[in-house]
Order: C-alpha cells, then structure tokens, then sequence
C-alpha cells in the first residue's frame, strides 16, 4: 500500500508534516507494507492535509483534513481489510468529488500524483519523453505544433506563444536566453506556486523544449524568495536532470545543449513584467523599459530572450507529447486549452483549479467552489489582480475567454480569483488594489507614481467619509490619464479595479460620497457600533474581549459601548455569542 | 559644501557601528567577477548579517567595482532588503487579496496591541520584528502570517495572539535554563 501525503506550502502550513512523520512511525512497525510518497498540493487546499492512499490493485481513496490520528485509524482501516474509512474519505478514483469532477488537468497532470523531489516518479508518467520526441524533430516542427495548439501565455497579457518562440528563433544572435517567469506577484494568486512545488521536472521539460526551439543554450528561472519550498525543489530538479543527462550538454546523446540555473527575485512586484525582470537578472534596480524592442530581439545582456510564465511551460510537454490539436480541442475559439486559477475568498471550497477555457465563472465558483461560505451572498469575483476587476453577479454566466473578460472590463491575468460576499466593500476593494499598485509603481513614470498616489487619497477621503461630490468624475479623469501615459502594464492597469467597481457598483461609491454610508459597513469611519438594549444579557464576553476597553456595564446588566473611545475592530460584533447577537453595526 | 540632506551625518551614523566584514569575503569572492550577480550578493549578504549594513554595502561596492549609490539603489529597491537588524523572529502577515477581504486587518490590530509596536517595528527587546507580506501563496487559509519560515493559520486575532504568547513562553523557558546552567 503506498500513501500519499501532500506537501506544499499549503499542506506544511495545515499540519502536513506532522501526518508525515506520524506516516513514518506507522510505516516502521513490523508487518505493515506501508510505502509513503512525498507529492504537492493536488488543489484541494480547503481540506489539507491531504492523503492518498494507493492499494496493490491501483485503486486510489483519496482524505482531507487528516490528522496524526486520523491517519493511524485509516491506514488501519485499509490494512485490516475494512475498506475505506468514509467519514473522512473525500474522493475516490473513480468517484470523483465535486471539486475533482469538472476539472482537466493538463498543466497541473501530475501535481498530487508524484513525488516532486523524484526524477525517476516523473519519468514513470512519461516525463521528459517529449524532449525526446523534440530532439527528432525540426525547430520549425516544434514551432508549428505549439502554433496548432493555440496556447497563449499564461502569465497575464495572453500573447501567443508561438510567435513568441518564432521571433526568438528568428533572429541572428548566437547567443539566446530562456527565461521562466516564476515571480508571481499578484496578491491572491498561487497557481505557479503550486506547479513548482508539486511538478518541477515538467517546466524543466517545458524550458528545454523551447530552448531547442529558439536555438538557445541557457536557461534561467526567476522566482520569487517568498517561494523557499519551490526554489528547493527546483534545485533539486535540475541537479537529477543534469546527473541523468537531461539537461547540460549533449541531451539525451544528441547534439543539442540546454542547461537551467535560479535566479532568486527580492521582492518587488514591478519584476513580474518582463523587462523590469531582464533588469533584475542583470542586477539593476527592476525598472521596465519601452517596449519594442521586445525581450525577443533584446533581452537579457542585449540578447534575444524568449520569456514565458511556469504555466505556460509547464503545458509545453504535454502539447508535444498529445499533439497540438489535442490541447486545441478544448476551449473556445479565441482561447485554447486548459487555464489555472487561484479560487480563493469566500467560497466553501478554495484551491486550485484547472478547467477548459470557455467554463462559464458560474460554474467555477458554484459547481467546484461550491458557492459562498456561511450562506451569505455573491457580491464579485476579482479576476486578474491589482490590473484586474471585479466582476460582478449579472455576469457571471460569461465564458472563461480572454476577450470575455477583458470585455467585462477585467483580465485573464494570470489566474488569480477573489470571491467576496455581500460584506465587502467595493470602494474597499479598489482602495485595496490602489494601496498596493501604487506601493509597488517603480517611480519613474510621473503619471503611475504620482497619479496612482492621487486616486488613492481621493478613494482614502471617501472612505473617510470626506467624499466631494465630483470625486468621481475625477477619478475617472486620472485613471484615463494614468492608463494611456504609463510605460509599463503595472500603471496602464492600475486603474481597472477603480474602473471596474465603478461601472458595476457606482451606487457604492456615491452612498459613501453623498450619504456618509458605507453599504457594506466595512468603511470605520462610516459606521458606528452599538449594544441592543433588548438582546443583551450581561454576559460580559464582549467588554472583557474589547481591546479597548470601552464598554461599559456590570453583570447581568445591559452593556453600552464608549462611542468616544471605541476604534471600530469589529471584535464586539465577532464574539457576542449568536443566541443574543446583540451586537449592531450602523 | 552641504546640501541640506544631512547625508554626511547620517552616513557617519550608519558607518559607527562594528560589522565584522571578513564574514562575508567569501561571498564576495565567489560572486564578484559574476556579471549582474549583484542582487544574489546582497541576498547572501544579509543572509550573514540578518540586514544589510552600510559598511558591507561599501565593502561590496569597492570590491565588485560598482558606484556605492548603485549598490544603495539596489538595497533600497527591493522589499527585501533591510537596512536595519531586524528581531530575533520576524513575524510576516500577509496582506494579499485573499487575506485582506478575510479580515487580515483585525489581525494586523491585535499583532501590533500584543507586540506593542507598530508595523515595520521591532520590540524593545529584540525578540520579534513586525513586517508585511504582499502574499505568502496559502491564500485558501487566509488569514495568514509566516513567523520564521513557518505559516500559520486561518487566523483569528485570539490564535494570533497565542502564537506570539507560545513564542515569547518558549523564549522565556530557553532564557531560564540559561540561568539555571
Ligand atoms: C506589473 C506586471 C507584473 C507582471 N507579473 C508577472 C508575473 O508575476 N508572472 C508572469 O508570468 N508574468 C507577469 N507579467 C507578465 C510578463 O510581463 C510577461 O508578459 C509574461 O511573463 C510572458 O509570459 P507568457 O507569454 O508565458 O505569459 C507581469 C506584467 C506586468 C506588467
Ligand atoms: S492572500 Fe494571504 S496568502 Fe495569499
């Protein structure tokens, strides 16, 4: 019997390893045939930790929110013969869960299955057999079959891959550079996290294919040090891939040379644009610079450079080894294949996600993330980041699709998904999206560092309270401005989400900017807590849990709150017990 | 000449204290004929020191043969760097999206009451450093926050609290054996 226990990130911040560990202990006691598998996160993060548990026969029980414990009662429960442990069981192979069953997985094909740590588990599923298959082919060949496949890059503006590869290709230069973005900066978003951390060996593969594509020798990954786990594994990749004659020269005896290194970000989320990324490798400031030329003409030290996202790689294999037109069958006419994204907020069930494009966002959050948490209701899902937007009810029947989305006023982005509910904020939200945006602008256009800086104090007044009644008409006056003289796509697409709620929750900015109201009653300074004269009981839990201790009342007497004194954290409202909820926002 | 900016004496200030430079002659000796191997040196560099202070900053200039305001422009650049030490445990709480719209405020409050600093600060007795995070990749168990490596949550801001309070009896327990011994 092996078991499987899933180590991301993710799975170690649930507990994970202490399942591991204990797995180990089981594993040592005599008579018991118990093989533990090292794998990453196989998406369903709302239920880590995760264990498989693979019989003789292949037959695959899948568990969730595992403990030491748990673990002993079903592995002792499989031993004995017993058969599955159906109170915790969440998925069987051939009964595939809610979360499972609308899913395809092309990018994310082996994460949760193999051990990301084992060159020998990745090549037992045909790993590095479409580099093999590359080898015997012409780069044309290579170029054209990405080209059959319709993919598009993964990493955000959706450009597609083949033309990108071709114009590498193309030009004269001996020297030619891969480069993998794994900086993964929007907020929210954990897509290539996961891929790293659960599938190294398959943007490896992607990598080489493309650096036989383009005729280039040396490849490097850029990503992110918020990422330690995948950076490990990584590593760890590319030493087994070069001891095995994967990667180095002469791969797999033919004459072609790839090799791989890492190149750690330090935090600055401007890098994820590919030319403030090229100025990072070279060890400047990350400061992005006009585009043409493009990275394909001059890239890294002055050379053509073909840079592509981790998802995007990470299809690549897959594609060669189906064939172009397999991963062309899925999806809608303008958008091919499978897309990744982060579902994550107030949905019962966030994790990643791999579905066909042209799934409706409906589906998604309904059918596999099981709709909103604690039965309250929809209010947006942001889509795409801080150059995103929020989309709201009325269009959630709208395909998955590159041009749907942007039509909505949001983007593909690279897969990040946000549910909220009716208690967010929509001005909340774009104050949120613009904080950060304009933390991050590298300063050196005067429209994205300064009129970024400017939306967000006009967006800070309102929230405040201190709308004028014009601010709207400004806001939209700058955001046009900031979108059209920005140089780069972090100030071009600043504006959305203040666009975006806009359009589809105008009348939320205008109760917080002509009647003081925040709707939602997230905005401080808008609402005002207060006690129920006839609801409360005295039980003293919330003036003993206020951090200010500004209410006021003795035992088994009504309570009432210090207005003058109280700073609105909302800690009242969370711990008066649900029988009394005595507790008001107004 | 003076221009106002107070550099000089802030400067001499940052050039006052003892930094024992030869910790980190290897890493300079490794790297500096590396073409744009800069941002790896100031990395390992305050991998060493747990900051980067402004000696080593000088000594890194000298020896990979750039301008010091290229290598300050860099250093002040990226999030990641730090120009002053930084706690015995640094506490990062995630102000990602996922994290945000799950109240990641209430919990940046009761951080800041526990620890009685403010974000960005470090606590008077140099045992945990406050920071934030743009987004620790665990967003399905939003609240979060990374203390040394280790994620924790989904927060509530009495588990956060526990937390600190676990690390500081732990702290304390180490603190008595010492004395004991
Ligand atoms: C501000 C900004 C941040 C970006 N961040 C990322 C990122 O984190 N990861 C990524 O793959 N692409 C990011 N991009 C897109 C890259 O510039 C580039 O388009 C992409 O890496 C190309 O790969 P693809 O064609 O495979 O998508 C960002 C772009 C901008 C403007
Ligand atoms: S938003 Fe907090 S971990 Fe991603």
């Amino acid at each position: 019997m092996r078991v499987r226990v899933g180590l991301g990130s993710c799975g170690i911040a649930a507990g994970a390893l202490e399942v591991w560990d204990a797995l180990h202990d089981l594993a040592a006691a005599p008579g018991l045939h118990i093989e533990a598998q090292r794998t990453g996160c196989n998406g369903r993060c709302y239920q880590e930790p995760l264990v498989d548990i693979v019989e003789e026969d292949g037959s695959i029980h899948s568990y969730g929110r595992v403990s030491p414990q748990r673990l002993q009662e079903i592995v002792e429960a499989h031993q004995s013969g017993a058969g599955p442990l159906n109170a915790y069981l969440t998925s069987t192979q051939d009964q595939g869960d809610e979360f499972l069953g609308r899913q395809i997985r092309v990018a994310l094909r082996n994460c949760g299955r193999i051990d990301p740590e084992s060159l020998e588990d990745y090549r037992l599923v045909g790993g590095y057999e479409a580099l093999q298959q590359t080898l015997a082919m012409s780069s044309d060949e290579v170029i054209a079959e990405i080209k059959t496949s319709g993919l598009r890059g993964r990493g955000g503006a959706g450009f597609p891959t083949w033309f990108k590869w071709q114009d590498t290709r193309n030009q004269p230069a001996s020297t030619k550079y891969v480069v993998c973005n794994a900086d993964e900066g929007d907020p929210g978003a954990f897509m290539d996290r996961s891929l790293l951390e659960g599938d190294p060996h398959s943007v490896l593969e992607g990598m080489a294919i493309a650096g036989y594509a383009i005729g280039a020798k040396e490849g490097i990954i850029y990503c992110r040090a918020e990422y330690p786990l995948a950076i490990k594994r990584l590593s760890i990749a590319i030493q087994a891939a070069r001891e095995a004659g994967l990667l180095g020269d002469g791969i797999l005896n033919s004459s072609f040379s790839f090799d791989i290194r890492i190149k750690q970000g330090a935090g600055a989320f401007v890098c994820g644009e590919e030319t403030a990324l090229i100025a990072s490798l070279e060890g400047e400031r990350g400061m992005p610079r006009l585009k043409p030329p493009y990275p394909s003409v001059n890239g890294l030290w002055g050379k053509p450079t073909n840079i592509n996202n981790v998802e995007t790689f990470a299809n690549v294999p897959w594609i060669i080894a189906n064939g172009g037109a397999a991963f062309a069958s899925m999806g809608t006419t303008d958008s091919k294949g499978t897309k990744v994204f982060a579902l994550a907020g107030k949905v019962n069930r966030g994790g990643l996600v791999e579905v066909p494009m042209g799934i409706t966002l409906r589906e998604v959050i309904y059918d596999i993330g099981g709709g909103i948490r604690n039965g309250k209701r929809f209010k947006a899902v942001q889509q795409g980041g801080p150059a995103g937007g929020c989309i709201p009810e009325a269009h959630l029947d709208t395909p998955i699709d590159y041009q749907q989305i942007t039509s909505l006023g949001a983007i593909m982005g690279s897969g990040g998904m946000i549910v909220v509910d009716e208690d967010a904020c929509m001005v909340d939200m774009a104050r949120y999206f613009l904080d950060f945006t304009q933390k991050e602008s590298c300063g050196q256009c005067v429209q994205c560092r300064i009129g970024t800086r400017r939306m967000l104090d006009i967006i800070e007044r309102i929230c405040e309270g201190q709308g004028q009644p014009d601010d709207i008409e400004l806001l939209q006056e700058l955001a046009q401005q900031i979108s059209e003289t920005s140089l780069c796509g972090l100030g071009q697409g600043a504006p959305n989400p203040v666009l975006t709620t806009l359009r589809y929750f105008r009348e939320e900015y205008e109760a917080h900017i002509h009647d003081k109201k925040c709707p939602a009653k997230q905005c401080k300074a808008l609402i005002q807590y207060s006690i129920d004269v006839d609801k409360c009981t005295g039980c003293t839990i919330c003036a003993r849990k206020c951090p200010v201790q500004c209410i006021r009342g003795d035992k088994r007497e009504v309570h009432y709150i210090e207005q003058e004194k109280c700073t609105k954290c909302g800690t009242c409202l969370e711990v008066c017990p649900t029988r009394f909820s005595a507790v008001r926002v107004d | 000449m003076t221009c106002g900016c107070n550099l000089p004496k802030r400067l001499e200030a940052a050039l006052d204290c003892e930094v024992d430079l030869d910790l980190i002659r290897g890493v300079l000796q490794h790297h500096h004929d590396q073409a744009g191997s800069l941002i790896t040196v100031l990395q390992e560099t305050q991998a060493v020191y747990g900051y980067l202070p402004m000696r080593a900053l000088l000594l890194i200039a000298q020896e990979m043969k750039l301008k010091p305001s290229k290598v300050y422009g860099a250093a002040t650049f990226y999030t990641q760097f730090r120009l002053k030490p930084v706690g015995k445990h640094l506490i990062l709480l995630c102000q990602g999206t996922a994290c945000h719209v799950n109240g990641a405020d209430r919990i940046a409050t009761a951080l800041c009451e526990e620890l009685k600093i403010d974000i960005g600060e470090t606590t008077a007795d140099g045992f945990f450093t406050l920071n934030t995070a743009a987004c620790l990749g665990c967003c399905s168990l939003a609240p979060v926050m990374m203390i040394d490596g280790q994620a924790y949550g989904p927060l509530t801001a009495d588990k956060a609290r526990a937390v600190i309070k676990r690390i500081y009896s732990s702290e304390r327990a180490v603190d008595g054996e010492g004395e004991t011994a």
